[in-house]
């Protein structure tokens, strides 16, 4: 059977870097995988997202609705916008920090984070909810570009990205990331998910 | 032979370099572009390759080099082919002599372009056999077999890949580069009874053509990828079938289990129409279920088979109202088809909104979230339109002839490329949008009617080359009154960055001389053509002003890099102090970068997004924004 994994975020946040660098370590592991992404207008500030499906019986790139075993969001609210791809018991990891909107300022529906952190408790239950404090993260790392590979990181240490471990994709930075930025990903990984920065009761 | 992970863009860019292609050309656009660029990064020294000024240049620089006998490809999303079908209709009656492939991208839903047009549907149009790939990995094979049936029938040949084909990623087992295939093409022959087109020889080359696609109908059923399998084994008697082809044919299998009894025939080439071989699938059976994209073409033509063989078995699909007719298809949409169909289960319905599965699938794996009869409505979400990005000079030009014509009765028609964001709010700047070039004319031909109205229209500089020129001496020459508004920024932004006349460097890597807007306009015979920074607002608004109120055609070209290439270095920050939280900024500008503080109502800036482009220090009315430089 195939492990699913839906990547989300907004344009901008790496999912397609995310998504290649796992469908990497995946396959350094030997397993087929199929992926399917946003590319083009949607990019711009748009919600994006990037399915991974790794190890045999996978046909289409794409998951089916309820048939997700994880979702890592760069993004709450993205989060919450996918999950009706996740299966019963799936897991969500998710980074805390909203990206908010243009339109949230112009009219639009307004950001009510409180409201999504409770819904994706409710819906996903504590156990199968890992929450990364992305302030925390930013801080340690110096910069917020790396959150992407944090994030993946966390996924892996929680066991929601199957047969692939956090030693797979460190693997998979050694081999497809730029010199430049091989260090940055590496300490990204490194971010432990018993320290104080990943918690699954923050807010 | 090795294994690499691919896009199929680069999947089938790769099997066209191991195919031997020698010249390949198009113009960009999603879902095509990874195609081009993909052999521009690992073709060999004898592959040539260029982005072409439009899709009609790209093909006939391909039927040119086809004529010398070279294997050559031309790359286009779907809408790109109605502006290469002039070239396209008559290069079916001439044919070619190395083999070309024209591949061409469709896209349901559809994602990221105008229409939602059938490739396959042209095909049968044009008279030119088309191949539909369902993966990656067929994709890359078929580009080698393209090549081969173009060269043997002396025509162009379609690979009509989907977004989902194109954008899809897979490990894909590709030939190595020493087994590459390498070509000594013959050169141009000199041959005018072959190579000029006239009606002697449209009479001839109709009839030609008639008869060696019915011919190749017939071959096509032998054609491995056109494929009858059976969930139950080969020996099952199923009354019941499916009919599908590309990536709905992944989606079909997705939802199919050895507990059902079904029929599958899977078209790889939907012209010229297996026919043969459909008549074979039909044999036994009560219902077919075509699971289509697009154009209900595989349906069309089995209902044709039934009743040119009396065959008795009923043909469902999107004409029966048993497929959506349009949008795209998904696992879950194909999957609840199937269940109708077949008599599965409860269908997996989707709660209002389509937020949230609300029944159970008793089918295999397709538990939904919930069992819940009633599950909570998620909490509202907010929505993101694409949006300009910070910093992006176009924001600029729009707000500064905004500000200047604010009062005026005005027509803002924009064109395709990122601008056409220009129509979010707060901007609001974009009336109309048609087709690549077509603000022009759309200007000149309200003006007729409404001879009072300050018309503009935008175009972006590749879509100035693209289709814009003709456009401009068209609305120049009949006397028409308008503003014409080129938003240069060096680059075809919306697909990537790709290079055109403008910015003066090739993709086979030259720095060359550029093409110069403002000397193509006043060749044109414009007299007033004035470039203008977007980003010194009070000059931008003043030139519009000014221009604006000139008889006549008139041009600015706002002048100002793409920030995703420049890639700009300063920050803008708020004084905390010097902020009132008017919010002004946000109001008229609407840049991501700025975010206003729900409590307070001031306003911060996202260091992360802003590049310091200074246009809200400009417009701020108590000057608390500062720390940006211009570009």
């Amino acid at each position: 059977m195939s492990t699913n994994v839906i990547l989300a975020g907004v344009g901008g946040q790496g999912a397609v870097l995310a998504s290649k660098l796992l469908a990497r370590a995946a396959m350094g592991r030997g397993l087929p995988v199929k992926t399917a992404e946003t590319i083009g207008m949607a990019q711009r500030g748009g919600s994006v997202f990037s399915h991974v499906r790794m190890g045999e019986g996978a046909h289409s790139p794409l998951v089916g609705r309820g048939r997700a075993d994880a979702i890592v969001a760069f993004e709450p609210a993205e989060a919450v916008r996918q999950l009706p791809f996740l299966r019963p018991d799936g897991m969500v990891v998710t980074s805390d920090a909203p990206v908010v909107p243009v339109s949230a300022a112009t009219g639009g529906p307004a950001y009510d984070l409180p409201a999504i952190m409770s819904y994706l408790r409710e819906r996903v239950g504590e156990k199968n909810l890992v929450v990364v404090e992305a302030a925390a993260a930013t801080d340690a790392l110096g910069t917020a570009r790396a959150m992407n590979v944090v994030l993946l990181g966390a996924a892996a240490r929680a066991g929601a990205l199957g047969p692939v471990t956090v030693d797979d994709l460190v693997s998979a930075v050694h081999a497809s990331v730029k010199p430049a930025f091989v260090d940055l990903d590496l300490a990204a990984l490194m971010i432990q998910g018993d320290s104080p920065f990943v918690s699954s009761k923050s807010q | 032979m090795h294994r690499e992970f691919l896009m199929g863009n680069e999947a089938m860019a790769v099997g066209a370099l191991v195919a031997g292609v020698n010249v390949v050309a198009g113009y960009p656009g999603t879902p095509s572009t990874e195609v081009l660029e993909t052999v521009a990064k690992r073709r060999g020294e004898g592959v040539y390759v260029e982005w072409s000024v439009n899709e009609k240049a790209a093909l006939e620089v391909a039927a040119g080099a086809a004529y010398a006998g070279t294997r050559t490809l031309v790359t286009m999303k779907q809408v790109g082919l109605n502006v290469a079908s002039d070239p396209l209709m008559s290069l079916s009656y001439i044919g070619v002599k190395g083999g070309m492939v024209v591949l061409v991208a469709d896209d349901p839903g559809p994602i990221s372009s105008q229409t939602e047009q059938d490739t396959r549907t042209f095909a049968a149009y044009a008279k030119l056999p088309v191949l539909d790939p369902s993966t990656p990995s067929e994709a890359y094979a078929m580009m080698g077999e393209a090549f081969e049936l173009s060269e043997e029938l002396g025509c162009p040949v379609i690979v009509r890949p989907t977004t989902r084909v194109d954008h899809g990623y897979e490990d894909v087992e590709v030939a190595d580069p020493e087994d590459w295939r390498v070509n000594e093409p013959e050169g141009f022959v000199r041959d005018p009874s072959r190579w000029v087109i006239f009606p002697a020889l449209s009479v001839r080359a109709h009839a030609a053509i008639e008869k060696r696609d019915a011919e190749l109908a017939k071959r096509l059923s032998g054609y491995a990828r056109n494929d009858v399998t059976q969930t139950a084994g080969p020996d099952a008697r199923p009354r019941l079938a499916i009919a599908t082809h590309g990536i709905s044919a992944t989606y079909v299998a997705e939802n199919l289990s050895e507990k059902d009894d079904v029929r599958v025939l899977r078209i790889a080439t939907p012209y010229p129409f297996p026919e043969d071989l459909a008549a074979e699938f039909l044999d036994g059976l009560d219902e077919v279920l075509c699971v289509e994209e697009l154009d209900p073409v595989i349906e069309r033509a089995l209902i044709a088979t039934c009743g040119r063989r009396g065959i008795n078995v009923r043909i469902r699909g999107k004409l029966t109202g048993d497929i959506q007719p349009s949008g795209e298809n998904t696992v879950e949409s194909v999957g609840t088809a199937l269940d109708r169909f077949l008599g599965r289960g409860e269908a997996c319905e989707l709660a209002p909104g389509g937020s949230s599965p609300r029944a159970v699938s008793q089918a295999e794996g397709r538990e939904c979230l919930s069992t819940e009869k009633n599950p909570p409505a998620p909490p509202t979400l907010p929505i993101r339109p694409p949006v300009l990005c910070a910093g992006c000079p176009h924001r600029a030009s729009f707000y500064a002839v905004k500000k200047a014509m604010r009062g005026r009765k005005t027509l803002f028609c924009g064109d395709i490329g990122c601008y056409t964001l220009g129509n979010a709010k707060p901007l609001d700047m974009v009336d109309t949008c048609l087709c690549m070039g077509a603000g022009i004319n759309i200007a000149q031909g309200v003006t007729h009617v409404e001879p009072d109205t300050a018309a503009f229209a935008f175009v972006g500089d590749s879509t100035f080359f693209a289709s814009g020129i003709t456009g401009v001496v068209n609305a120049f020459y009949n006397q028409a009154n308008m503003t014409l508004v080129v938003l240069d920024n060096s680059t075809t932004a919306m697909t990537g960055h790709q290079p055109h006349p403008g910015t003066g460097r090739t993709m086979m890597g030259q720095v060359v001389e550029k093409v110069s807007i403002e000397r193509v306009l006043r060749a044109i015979g414009l007299t007033v053509v004035e470039t203008v920074d977007p980003l010194d607002h009070e000059l931008a608004v003043e030139t519009v002003r000014r221009v604006a109120d000139e008889p006549g055609v008139k041009a600015i070209i706002f002048r100002s890099p793409c920030v995703v290439l420049a890639k700009p270095q300063t920050r803008s920050t708020v004084d905390a102090k010097k902020c009132v939280g008017c919010q002004r900024c946000v109001r008229e500008l609407g840049c991501p970068a700025l975010v206003p503080d729900a409590t307070t109502g001031k306003v911060r800036i996202d260091a992360a997004q802003c590049t310091g482009c200074t246009l809200c220090e400009q417009i701020c009315p108590t000057n608390a924004i500062s720390g940006g430089e211009r570009l």
